[in-house]
């Protein structure tokens, strides 16, 4: 059906697609948990923000488990390498997620103050770390890990956990929580009335010019100061995957050029800030809110788009031994096993789609403290 | 640290996340389908008691799932902190294997579990009877598509080795699909989930019927659960015998770990009922035997032999040799060697290069093993005898137990008497662990027996770890040890109360508590 060569660059777009959707869902919930110790004063306006997701951020949370196993089953390599190198980063975000469903889930199940105020700053670590060591990660994903394969393939980390933490990668990570806490103010100002809705509009107003400061800035950055690698040599699109058969120079012609020579690729970075600074101008005032909340959709889509195309081909760039850098080309599961997972996904994607729609419209509306009481002993 | 301890922390570390997320999953794989059970009675029947039913044990099955879903996320990061070399060497198998997972199972349950606690007023009773059926597809699914991932492991059927990509890689996704371990342990597993979510609903309707409480309630409860738990627990055993044949097929060494069979016995064999395995002398002391019993049980004949430990073990010692080859041929394929002749005398000893790989233990180079590392490899090659053994009776006790306790409990409720039998509904009350105890014995026997493999006769699990060091591994193994002591202690207190209250926490009116003008203050 699809050539070795197709089949992985569909697969790249699928990974991106699971990427985004992981983004645009959990990257509200994410920032609903940042919020609410914030923006929920009494117990009754946390248990309003709370059950904004309450119903939904289970199913927003598969797209993360997906993306995980997509990556182990499409790019094992990257997997291997990614997971075991950041072992400590790893499983600090595994930790922090562990916050999240007991915190939803048995928060509201004892009525006692102490208690509840616990599970909400739990559910704020859940909704905080998370966003923050993803957002150092993608910083260090441009700057490139120090790793290198040994000749049976086996990935070797030559790097700790402290040089993640670099002044680069660290910015991601505050651009990371703000894009979720910006995205999930919108979402929260869109499904409440009252105090709640007019809290997360001031959020929106503030945090809107932090972000797009902070996005320019780490663009700027990058081109000034960041190498971007090369290929010079490899053994072809279709060729079995070994990252080891190609040659990378480590000092390629730089991030701009690399945009230049694809002009089309500036669409990204543009759809990320005319959406985010729409999203703001509507966000702020008493426009539409659910415009609002498509804009920075938007803005997220490009945000991500953006990283994506700036590492085309590369997955994982390795500072330590360039040639040991994986590429969509070279570290990709065999041509068989990309076409059965992509008729897999062509046939059950759009049923998910469907139904989490389905699902959706039944809970959709806003949140106030009437439906909380109407509801006491079922809601969150 | 050496390469030895990281291996250790690491197993263990596996073990210990993999069997807590599995004190979760039964529960939520049987809970999911007695919901659904009775909510289609309400809805059939009208009667409010069991839309109580579905909502009250609905509560305990969230409690439960909440922490499901938490260990769950563990074991999927785990294989790639934890395991790289491992994932390097199975992400093209996984592939579909978990596409299909994802899609068809993880979305399903996970999207509708919010329906079903915040739906019921905005559904109609069918349209909520779908959602609930479809949570309990989704969760027996996730169980189908993880346990084809599993039973590859066990038995790796539809792949082979590329030497260019240094990997196992997929020939046939229907073999994958319908390997037979695979297929097995899918009904076993999810049976034995239902026999938890069973024995849970029992137990407690039980104690609420001793202690006078909710009586309507709780006997409609008991008697759904006596129900479906017999033919599950029937089914459970069925299958365990079944997977004792195909073990005997695929796995010979582990069946003989099992039962302890040292010495290959002239058919039919005979079944060991107890004994005291002995590793050193290799023989088993004090043992009493069932005649004819394993060898029916291996190979369903009375006249085929079923291999002991010693065998077996010689069998291993010319697999190695034939793996020294493969691993000689592969050396010269990676040096860039590709004439035919290598590639043809690489594919007729490739089957074996797991074996030679055994040796990585004791040498690097694999092709220069002596005669003592092949005998040490050799001796690797078996596992441990007494844990697997004590495990497996473990397991089969606790089975037969409840098959006792359900059928009792499922020919009174048919007699309708019931509630007049204290001592059954006693002896539920205290089998409630039973369950687990048979599923984490039984996974022990599953995961333990397969060494010293990760993938069975292709990578051994000493070098399916990741390039780690004791630091990192020690802050892991702290924090899971203090997330998962805190949570399960949380867990079981909400689990304790929720329990205490019973129905009452729906506050509907109806039930004990309530009535006496207790006012409660839980939600």
């Amino acid at each position: 059906m699809f050539d070795y060569e197709t089949i992985r660059l569909i697969w790249w777009v699928f990974i991106g697609v699971v990427a985004i959707a992981f983004a645009l869902t959990e990257g509200f919930d994410f920032g609903i948990g940042t919020l609410l110790p914030f923006v929920g004063k009494t117990d009754i306006e946390r248990r309003v923000i709370i059950n904004t997701v309450g119903a939904t951020w289970e199913g927003n949370q598969v797209w993360l488990v997906l993306l995980g196993g997509a990556i182990f089953a499409i790019w094992p390599a990257v997997y291997a390498t990614l997971f075991s190198g950041l072992y400590i980063a790893m499983m600090l975000v595994l930790f922090a997620l562990f916050f999240r469903p007991a915190g939803f889930d048995y928060r509201s199940k004892i009525e006692d103050q102490r208690w509840r105020d616990t599970w909400d700053w739990c559910l704020f670590i859940g909704g905080t770390l998370p966003p923050i060591l993803l957002g150092v990660l993608i910083g260090n994903l441009l700057i490139g890990l120090p790793f290198h394969l040994d000749q049976d393939l086996r990935p070797m980390y030559d790097g700790s956990f402290w040089g993640l933490l670099n002044p680069f990668a660290l910015l991601c990570g505050v651009i990371g929580v703000l894009l979720t806490t910006f995205h999930g103010a919108l979402f929260l100002k869109w499904r409440t009335r009252g105090d709640v809705r007019d809290r997360a509009r001031q959020a929106i107003a503030f945090l809107g010019p932090v972000l797009m400061f902070c996005m320019a800035l780490a663009i700027l950055w990058l081109n000034l100061d960041i190498e971007r690698p090369e290929i010079t040599s490899m053994a072809g699109r279709a060729a079995a995957s070994n990252p080891l058969n190609k040659v990378v120079t480590a000092h390629g012609p730089g991030w701009f050029s690399h945009f230049l020579k694809n002009p089309w690729m500036f669409g990204a970075p543009i759809m990320a800030f005319s959406g985010m600074l729409m999203a703001w101008l509507l966000g702020k005032g008493s426009a539409s809110d659910r415009d609002a909340f498509l804009f920075s959709s938007l803005g997220v889509v490009g945000a991500l788009l953006s990283v994506g195309f700036a590492l085309f081909p590369f997955l994982l760039i390795s500072i330590t031994d360039p040639n040991s850098s994986l590429t969509l080309w070279d570290a990709s599961s065999s041509h068989k096993t990309m076409l059965i997972a992509f008729w897999i996904t062509v046939i059950f994607l759009p049923i998910v789609l469907l139904y989490t729609r389905w699902v959706y419209k039944i809970i959709w509306g806003r949140i106030t403290e009437k439906t909380i009481l109407q509801d006491s002993h079922t809601l969150y | 640290m050496s390469g030895d301890d990281i291996v250790t922390l690491s197993r263990l570390q596996f073990g210990m996340t993999a069997l807590y997320h599995f004190l979760f999953v039964p529960l939520t794989l049987g809970m999911t389908f007695i919901l659904a059970i009775m909510e289609s009675v309400y809805v059939m029947t009208g009667k409010e008691v069991y839309k109580d039913m579905t909502r009250y044990w609905g509560k305990l099955f969230g409690i439960n799932f909440a922490m499901g879903v938490t260990t769950g996320l563990t074991l999927e990061f785990q294989f790639g902190t934890n395991w790289a070399y491992y994932s390097h060497y199975v992400g093209d198998i996984f592939g579909p294997i978990l596409a299909s997972e994802g899609w068809m199972a993880f979305f399903l349950e996970s999207t509708f579990v919010g329906l079903f606690f915040f739906g019921w007023d905005k559904l109609t009773k069918v349209q909520h009877l779908t959602v609930t059926w479809l949570l309990a597809l989704g969760t027996s699914l996730s169980a189908l598509w993880i346990l084809i991932a599993n039973g590859w492991m066990q038995h790796p059927v539809g792949a082979e080795f590329n030497y260019e990509t240094l990997r196992m890689e997929m020939t046939s996704f229907a073999d994958i699909f319908f390997n037979p371990v695979a297929q097995v342990k899918f009904v076993h597993t999810v049976a034995a989930g239902y026999v938890t979510g069973s024995m849970f609903v029992l137990g407690i309707s039980s104690w609420y019927l001793l202690n006078g409480r909710d009586i309507g309630f709780a006997r409609r409860s008991f008697s759904i659960a006596s129900a479906f738990g017999l033919a599950s627990i029937l089914s459970v055993i069925v299958l365990g015998d079944e997977s004792g044949y195909t073990s005997g097929e695929t796995q010979k060494v582990k069946l003989a770990a099992i039962e302890a069979e040292w010495e290959t016995e002239e058919a039919p064999a005979s079944f060991t009922l107890v004994g005291l395995p002995n590793q050193e002398a290799e023989r088993t002391d004090y043992a009493v035997k069932f005649p004819w019993l394993l060898g029916l049980i291996a190979t369903r004949s009375v006249d085929e032999p079923v291999k002991g430990l010693k065998e077996l073990r010689a069998d291993n010692v010319k697999r190695i040799r034939r793996g020294m080859l493969a691993y000689d041929e592969l050396l010269k394929l990676r040096a860039g060697d590709k004439t035919p002749e290598t590639r043809q005398a690489f594919d007729a000893y490739k089957e074996d290069l797991g074996y030679g790989l055994l040796l990585k233990k004791y040498t690097s180079r694999v092709v220069d093993a002596d005669e003592g590392m092949i005998e040490k490899a050799s001796n690797d090659s078996l596992p441990k005898v007494a844990p697997l053994f004590w495990t497996f009776r473990i397991m089969v006790a606790s089975g037969f137990t409840m098959l006792f306790i359900f059928g009792m409990a499922f020919y009174y409720c048919a007699t309708r008497i019931a509630d007049q039998k204290r001592w059954l509904m006693r002896m539920a009350v205290w089998a409630i662990p039973l369950p687990w105890i048979a599923a984490e014995t039984g996974w022990f026997v599953a995961e333990y027996g397969r060494q010293p493999w990760t993938i069975s006769g292709i990578l051994p699990t000493h070098l399916s770890v990741s390039n780690l060091t004791g630091g990192q591994l020690w802050f892991s193994l702290a924090g899971f040890l203090i997330f998962y002591t805190v949570l399960l202690v949380i867990e079981l207190y909400l689990m304790i109360k929720y329990v205490k209250l019973g129905p009452s926490s729906l506050h509907t009116g109806r039930y004990c508590h309530e009535a006496k003008g207790v006012p409660s203050h839980a939600n």
